[in-house]
Formats: structure tokens, sequence, C-alpha cells
């Protein structure tokens, strides 16, 4: 284990918020706007931590608690993923079952944080937030079984590690179908479009931004970074599985990792100008499809394996 | 295997002493509790002798009943049984000796501690008899205690229908079993368990064996479409009892099944697939039926049958494992399972228990009735919050280790050859990840409904906290799903001697090995995820030291005068996810909507009734009593004839017997 293993998680924990700066910035240069300053989410946390809070009569402690518990499962969630050769930190057999319901346990308690301000609007976030994820779980699950189906690991650092670029030669269209599937993970787990729409906050037609809604202060900074976590934890999985730079030096791989989260910060934000959200009924069908793309992609290992 | 013998002269005893002194509720209210939890002390240590020094006994004593024998045994499969049954019944005890309080004088409550104790002490027969009648006398006894603990409130026709079902079922379960049992006594002619292992030598037999296994045990442990009596008979008990059947009563349905697996030799694949079928089936519908109920404890119900299929999902990939060879995805599979076994009795007992302090305090058990309960209920509401976080798998707590280790077990599948094998696996792998979001789904409903936001009705306004026997178990049960979630790499170690004996004569290797590390490094996140999550609630606690915090409403959006009854219900929570699911559900929703221009009512409701119960069942007992209506002339009420008819039976069988001589 050398400083490499930890580098990935230690350089998600700091650079994570650059996320969602880029994304917006990709944004406002498609639509012919300035856009906000790169570094906005980190002025936005170092506002939100300076302020008071006010909290809902109705609330317990099931509110209070809820953000540092879910900013605990993502951090302990980043330092499951591995960085191109170099295991994760806790890496070991069975990592990506932990990670996935590391995820689950963030989003219950998300859940019960919303529903325990009694008002419908956070109910309806947390009644499509538990829909969605419900379809959205197998999927991630799925491709991740691919993958591990395909490599013959199960630990994300045997499996990433494991993607090498004969295998891109090889079973390259199932890779691209679990990637495919991972993608759609990402942006549904991230609340992004054409799931959710991380702009609007108070109309009907939006999932986790809603749930938060009567989160301020202190609380909302450690949901705001928590968000700008789970961004860099899942963007993770799908740059490791596009570079496979297995043998390069270090600092070589750690950088180009990096660089691959901007670009999929860019991309993030090129879906988002380009499409429009799907109609609520419409998403359901969006998540199955991931689910169907990974198991294509599982049959078509399948038959290579064979 | 003495204090066997006093656990269940305790339990017998002190059941006795309840129905004699059943004119004084106040002494049976001492006397029925105090006896099963005096009872369960010495089984408990029998049983942990059993398990960690390996202990292993028979007892026979003689009992004259033809083809009968009176043997006990403990082994560690059976060790491994009783420590659920006798832990769970102990506290289900204390809490019902506060929870049955409010029908002192008014319910025979002497007979229900009565049967309460015979139960313990014929689930404890059943999972340590080795006969074949002393086993089937033990699981009719328990069927029929538990019988009469569900008709606890007779009065109710729903309690009435309730107890019917479950007569009926358990019943027709039983028939299986007794064909099973003479099928396994056939080739050395006596019912003791010892020869039964004949069997494996004819595969076709074997196999008629396990499929007779199956229904039967099935039928009790209420795999789908066999559960149709749990959905039922688990409302209507009173909820201490729920917290036995719902927790261990059912799983003597999964002891059944894997004893049995002891006697039918090498399982060929296909047993394998049946089980993981029956897993998936129950697993996904189970958690589905559930998330469309708004009673609450029949909700829990179905969790039931959603868990027994994650069980049976286990067990099934350990058989797959041996069939196809890989003795170590065959150990996870079965430790999974059986791991589950105990993890489910705890947190159903747990949510059991939430439950029945709930109705306690509200007299409603209807979701969309209640609401804030939290702010009255703190004990009742944490302890709850702990049961269905276990409940639906989240570490760090026990229903994620053995989640994880079938998960493991499956993972371990996929790189078997053979397609049918590896679509198994796959198939064990997706149904786990849709029931764990399903399950976080109507968990978070549930919580969420009960005990978060603002009451929804006067009663819940006014619920006060259960009293210390109440709240006691459901404490140490929360306690306990923590525990076993933090310390799985030891609770692997107990596990062992069980799964060994399993495998039968394979040898599984040093598994717990393989499976040390994930199981450490598991227990090892947990603890430091609780660390974490301390550290950053202290940090954030200390963050506003000298600001300002407000409390004011919820924001409401502009509207000035919202009432609590405009919160999301239950029913809305769920009802995106029971549409999305519809053509399996098949919800009856009854709308009749705002009319005119001064609309005076408008109302809504849902009702999702079983599918088997609907759909198999009904048109088919339907047919019979339509077959059987054509006899109905036999039957007319006159006595006279009946004798007739007794009379020329006794002739017919005599000319028989005199015309074979």
């Amino acid at each position: 284990m050398s400083i490499w293993n930890f580098s990935y998680a230690v350089l998600g924990l700091l650079l994570a918020p650059l996320l969602p700066g880029i994304t917006n910035r990709t944004k406002a240069v498609f639509a012919g706007r300035h856009g906000q300053p790169l570094l906005q989410t980190y002025y936005d946390l170092a506002k939100l931590l300076r302020k008071g809070a006010v909290y809902s009569r109705t609330t317990s402690w099931v509110f209070r608690l809820a953000p540092p518990g879910g900013l605990a499962c993502l951090v302990v969630a980043l330092f499951l993923v591995p960085a191109g050769d170099f295991a994760a930190p806790l890496a070991f057999p069975g990592d990506l079952i932990l990670l996935a319901y590391l995820l689950g346990l963030m989003r219950f308690m998300t859940v019960c944080a919303a529903l325990d301000t009694g008002s419908s609007f956070e109910g309806m976030g947390a009644s499509r937030e538990v829909q969605f994820s419900a379809l959205t779980e197998p999927a991630l699950i799925l491709g991740l079984a691919a993958l591990a189906y395909a490599t013959g690991s199960f630990s994300l650092s045997g499996i990433f590690g494991g993607v090498t670029r004969p295998d891109w030669l090889q079973v390259g269209p199932a890779l691209v179908l679990v990637a495919a599937a991972l993608l759609i993970v990402f942006l549904a787990e991230n609340s992004r479009i054409p799931v959710d729409d991380p702009n609007t906050h108070l109309e009907l037609t939006m999932i986790h931004e809603v749930m938060i809604l009567d989160y301020s202060g202190p609380d909302l900074a450690f949901i705001l970074y928590g968000a700008s976590l789970k961004l860099w934890l899942l963007g993770a999985l799908l740059v490791n599985i596009f570079l496979p730079l297995t043998g390069r030096s270090g600092p070589l791989q750690i950088a180009c990792l990096v660089a691959g989260m901007f670009v999929v910060a860019v991309v993030t934000g090129v879906i988002e100008s380009v499409m429009a959200r799907l109609s609520l009924l419409k998403v359901p069908q969006l998540l199955v499809g991931a689910a169907a793309l990974s198991v294509l992609g599982f049959v078509l290992m399948l038959r290579y394996a064979l | 295997m003495t204090p066997i013998l006093t656990a269940l002269a305790i339990w017998l005893a002190t059941g006795v002493l309840c129905l004699a002194f059943a004119k004084r509720p106040r002494l049976v209210q001492v006397i029925g509790p105090a006896g099963a939890v005096l009872g369960s002390l010495p089984a408990l240590f029998a049983a942990s002798r059993a398990l960690l020094c390996g202990s292993v006994w028979t007892l026979h004593l003689p009992w004259p009943l033809p083809g009968a024998n009176f043997v006990i045994g403990m082994d560690a499969i059976s060790a491994f049984f009783t420590l659920p049954i006798v832990l769970i019944c102990a506290l289900a005890a204390i809490y019902g000796r506060e929870y049955l309080r409010p029908y002192e004088g008014r319910k025979a409550l002497g007979t229900s501690w009565c049967m309460f104790n015979l139960l313990a002490a014929s689930m404890l027969l059943v999972v340590l008899a080795r006969n074949g009648v002393l086993f089937l006398l033990a699981w009719e006894a328990m069927s029929l205690s538990s019988f009469f603990l569900v008709m606890f409130e007779g009065e109710k026709t729903e309690v009435r229908r309730a107890g019917w079902t479950y007569l009926v079922a358990t019943h027709i379960g039983t028939a299986f079993l007794l064909v099973m049992f003479v099928l396994l006594g056939q080739p050395t002619g006596s019912l003791d368990f010892d020869g039964f292992g004949r069997i494996a030598g004819t595969p076709a037999l074997a196999s008629l064996a396990f499929v007779l296994a199956v229904v039967g045990f099935g039928t009790k442990a209420g795999f789908m479409p066999l559960h149709v009596w749990l959905p039922e008979a688990h409302p209507a008990a009173p909820s201490h009892v729920s917290a036995v059947m719902s927790g261990v009563m059912i799983k003597t349905g999964i002891y059944g099944l894997l004893r049995t697996l002891l006697w039918l030799g090498p399982p060929p694949l296909w047993w394998g697939y049946l089980l993981v079928a029956i897993g998936v089936v129950s697993g996904v519908l189970g958690v589905l039926f559930a998330l469309a109920q708004h009673d609450l404890k029949r909700l829990l119900a179905y969790h039931s049958v959603e868990n027994i299929g994650i069980i049976v999902l286990g067990l099934g990939i350990g058989l797959i494992g041996l069939g196809s060879h890989h003795p170590l995805v065959a150990a996870l599979g079965f430790a999974g399972g059986l791991l589950h076994v105990v993890n489910h009795a705890i947190f159903k007992s747990l949510l059991f228990m939430g439950a029945g302090s709930v109705l306690h305090a509200t007299g409603s058990r209807e979701l969309d009735q209640l609401g804030g309960l939290l702010k009255s209920m703190p004990s009742t509401g944490a302890t709850f919050l702990a049961g269905a976080a276990a409940i639906s798998g989240l570490p760090p707590l026990n229903g994620f280790v053995s989640e994880f280790l079938i998960y493991f077990a499956a993972f371990g599948l996929l790189g078997a050859s053979g397609i049918p094998v590896v679509l198994a696996a796959l198939a064990a792998i997706v149904s786990l990840a849709l029931i764990g979001g399903l399950a976080a789904a109507c968990f978070t409903k549930a919580f969420g409904t009960i005990f978060l936001g603002e009451a929804r009705s006067s009663q819940a306004e006014h619920a006060h906290e259960a009293g210390p026997c109440m709240r006691a178990p459901p404490i140490l049960l929360a306690a306990l799903c923590l525990t076993i979630g933090v310390t799985a790499p030891f609770v692997i170690g107990v596990l062992k001697p069980v799964v060994n004996q399993l495998a039968g004569t394979t040898d599984l290797g040093d598994w717990t090995g393989a499976a040390a590390l994930p199981l450490a490094v598991v227990a090892c996140v947990g603890v430091g995820l609780l660390a974490l999550f301390c550290i950053l609630a202290a940090v954030r606690a200390m963050l506003p030291a000298r600001r300002m915090t407000n409390e004011a409403v919820t924001w409401d959006c502009g509207y000035i005068a919202p009432t609590p009854r405009m919160q999301y219900t239950a029913s809305s929570f769920a009802d995106p996810l029971t549409r999305f699911f519809g053509a399996v559900l098949g919800t009856h929703r009854k709308f009749s909507g705002p009319r005119g221009f001064f609309p005076d009512s408008a109302s809504y409701s849902t009702e999702t009734p079983d599918m088997s119960r609907e759909r198999l069942y009904k048109p088919v007992f339907i047919a019979v009593e339509r077959a059987m209506s054509k006899f109905r002339w036999i039957q007319h009420g006159r006595l006279n004839l009946y004798i007739l008819y007794i009379v020329l039976t006794l002739l017919a069988l005599l000319t028989w017997k005199l015309g074979k001589s």
C-alpha cells in the first residue's frame, strides 16, 4: 500500500466541489452565458458553514442527524474506489456490494429526514427517490456483476485493475453497454438531467432538491459537499472503465484519472444542455433500460467466455 | 440433556398452572411470563454449549406408542435453531406481560399464557425430535397452540377468518409431511431419524421426498405461493405472539427443510434451482405486496415472506454450490441463509413489538392514521428505526452481513462453468438488489408515516410511550442487531459447525478463513462509519455555538393554513411503485372525486388483496366446494341413517375380511 492508493480518495475530498462548477460552466458556455465561477461550490460551502440554521418545529433528531450521517457514508465509500492499478485503501472481495449499500444507507437517511418535515413537497420527493433508486440499484449491481464476471474478481479494485486494453479489444461492445448503464446510474443517482433537474427547487418535477428543501446553514453545506462527493464517487467508476492505464507510473495514472473526472463533469454538462428532463413516467423506463443494458453486456461477455 | 428436559418441564408445568389459575388473571400474568423466561434459560445454556463446545447427544426414553420412540437429540443444527427460539420467546413473554395487561379480567389470559408456553415447548421439541411420530406430534402441538394464540380475540370476524385460514393451511402442509415421513421410513420400517438416510440410495425417491418437504415445510415457512395464511394470521394475533410466530415459528419450516436435506444425500442441481426460484419469487413478491399494504402488521407479515425468500435464496445458492462442486460457494450460501434466520428473528420480532407498542398507544394499525410518534414514543421510535434499517439490509447492522454472504456466494458462482448455474446466480444477485431497494422504500414508508411528521389523527396526537417491560426487549434486540453487524467475523465462527454439518460428506475446506477477511473489513468499515458519523455530528453541533438557530414552521410554499392531513401518506408515498408494479399487485382503487360547484365529499381508498389467494386458491376451493356439494345428499342430519351407514360399513369390512381369510 503506497501513497498512491490513498491519493485518489484524498483528491476526491479536496477536488469534488470543483465538478459541479465545471458542469455549470459547460452549461453556461452552451447557453452563451458567462456563468458562475468554477469555484462557486467552494464559496457556497464556506458561506453556508458560517451561517446559523433554521429548523422546522415538526422535525426531530432524525432530521438533524441525517446530514452528518449521509456525509459519513460517502466519505467511507470514497475509500472503496480504486484508481487504475492502485487498489482502494479499503479494497476487499465484495466491496462493490458495500459501496451500493452505503449509498443505500445514505438514501435511507435522506428520505427519513425528508419525511420528518411533514411537508407534502418533501414527501413527494422522497416517494420518487425511493422509486427510482429501487430501480437504479439493480442496474448498478448488475453492471458491476458483468464487470466482475469479465475480470473474475469480486472487488472494485480487482475489477478496474483488470479492465485492460486487450479487454477493450475483445469485449469492447459489452464494456460499452455496461459503461452506458453505469452512466445512466451516475446521472440518476446524482439527480441530473434526464432523471432530475438540479436547478429546480420548487416545482412539482424535482426529486432530490425538494427533499432537502428545509435544510439551511451548515446542514445544507454538509449535503452540498456530500452531493459533490457522490459525483466524484460514481464518476470514478466510469473513468476507471474508460481509462485502462494498468502498468503506467503512479503520477501519470492519477493525473489521467483526475482529468477523466473533469471530462465526466463536462459530459454531464453537455448532456444537461442538449436534452430536457424526461417526463416522470418515462424515468422508470430509462432505469429499467439501464438494467437491461447491463444484462445485455453480461450476456455478450458470457458468449465471449465460451 | 438435563437442561433441555428442565426447560420442557418448566414450560409445560407453568402452562398447566396458568390453566389451573385461569380465574386469577394477576397471578397468571406472573406465572406465564416467568415460566417462559425461566424455561428458556436452561435451553439457552444447552444450545450454546452444543454450538460452542460441540457437545452432541441423543436421549431415548420409553414410549408405549406403536411406531414411535421418544428420541430427542442435540446437534449443531438443532442447537442453532434453538437459540432464536429461546431468545425471542423469553423477550416476547416479558413484552407480552405488559401488552396483555389491558385485557386482564376481560379475556382468558390463563389459556393464552398456557398456549404461549406450550408453543415454546413444542417449537423446542420440533427442533430436537429424532423420531417421525414425535416430530409430527410436536409439529401439530405447535400449530394448534399458535392457532389458539391467534384466536385470542376470536369474537372479531376477521380474527376468526384468519384463524380458520391458518388452521386449514397448516394442516394441508402437515398432510404433505405425513406422506414424506412414510416415504422416508419405508426402507427401514422405522420412523426413527437414524434410518432415514437410506433413501439417498434411490435418487428418484429422494427427489420426491424433497418436493414433499418443500411443500410441507414451505407452507409453514411461508414460501410464495404457500404463504396465504401469513398475512392473515400475523395481524390477527396479539403482537407478542406475532413476534414469536413471525420471528421464530416460521423458521421451524426452514429447520425441517434443512433436516430433510441431511437425509437425502448429495443434491442434484435442480433442487438448488428450485429453491433459488422460490427465493426470488417469495422475496420480490413479498416485498412488493408489503409495499402495497397500509396495515402495519400486515406489512410486516409480507416482509416475513420476503425474508424467508432471502433465506431460501441463500440455501438454494448453497445447494447449487454443492451440486456444481464449489465448496466455498456452498458454505457461504448456507452461512448467509442460516445467519439470516437468526437476523430475521431478531429484527422482525423487534418490529412486531414496535408495532404492538404503537397499537397499544394509539389503538390503530392503520399507517395513514398515525404520524409524529417519535416525539411521544422516543424509545419505541428509535428501536423501530434500528429494526427498519436492519431489515433493509443496511450496514453496519446485521441484515447487511447475511445478505452480503449470500451476494458473496452468488458472485462466486458467476465464475462457474455452465450457463444455467451462472444465470441462477445472476437471478439471485438481481433479485437481492431489487429486494434491497424495495425494502428500503417500504421501511422508510412505514417509519416515516408512523413516527415522523405530524400526527394525522387525534389518537396519534395523544399517544404515550409504552411501559418499561415493553421498551426493554426492543432495546435489547436493537443492540443485538448492531452487535451482530460489527462482530461478523466472530459470528461466522459460531456458524461453522452448522454449515459443515449441512454439507454432509463434502469437505468445505477452510471456508471461514476465506470469509473472514471481507467480513472483518465490513465490520471495521461499520465501526469506522459510526466513528466518522459521531465526529461529523460533533463538528456539526459545535459549529453554530454562538450563532442563531431558529425554529419555524416547515416551508409551506406560501400556503397559509396547512394541516397535518395534507402530509404525504403511506399510500401516496408508495403509489408510484405500486402503480409501476400494478400488473403483479392488482391493487383495487376506489375513487369518488368532488363533484359539482359545492363539492361536499370525496374519497379515495386502495386495497391490495393477496394475489395467490384471489387467483389461485379461491378458484380451487370454490371448485372443490362445488364438486363436494354433489354429495350433500349423504349428509342430511338424520341420525338413524348415519347409524345405518356405520353398520353397513362394518358389514362390508367384515365381509371383506372373511373373504380374504
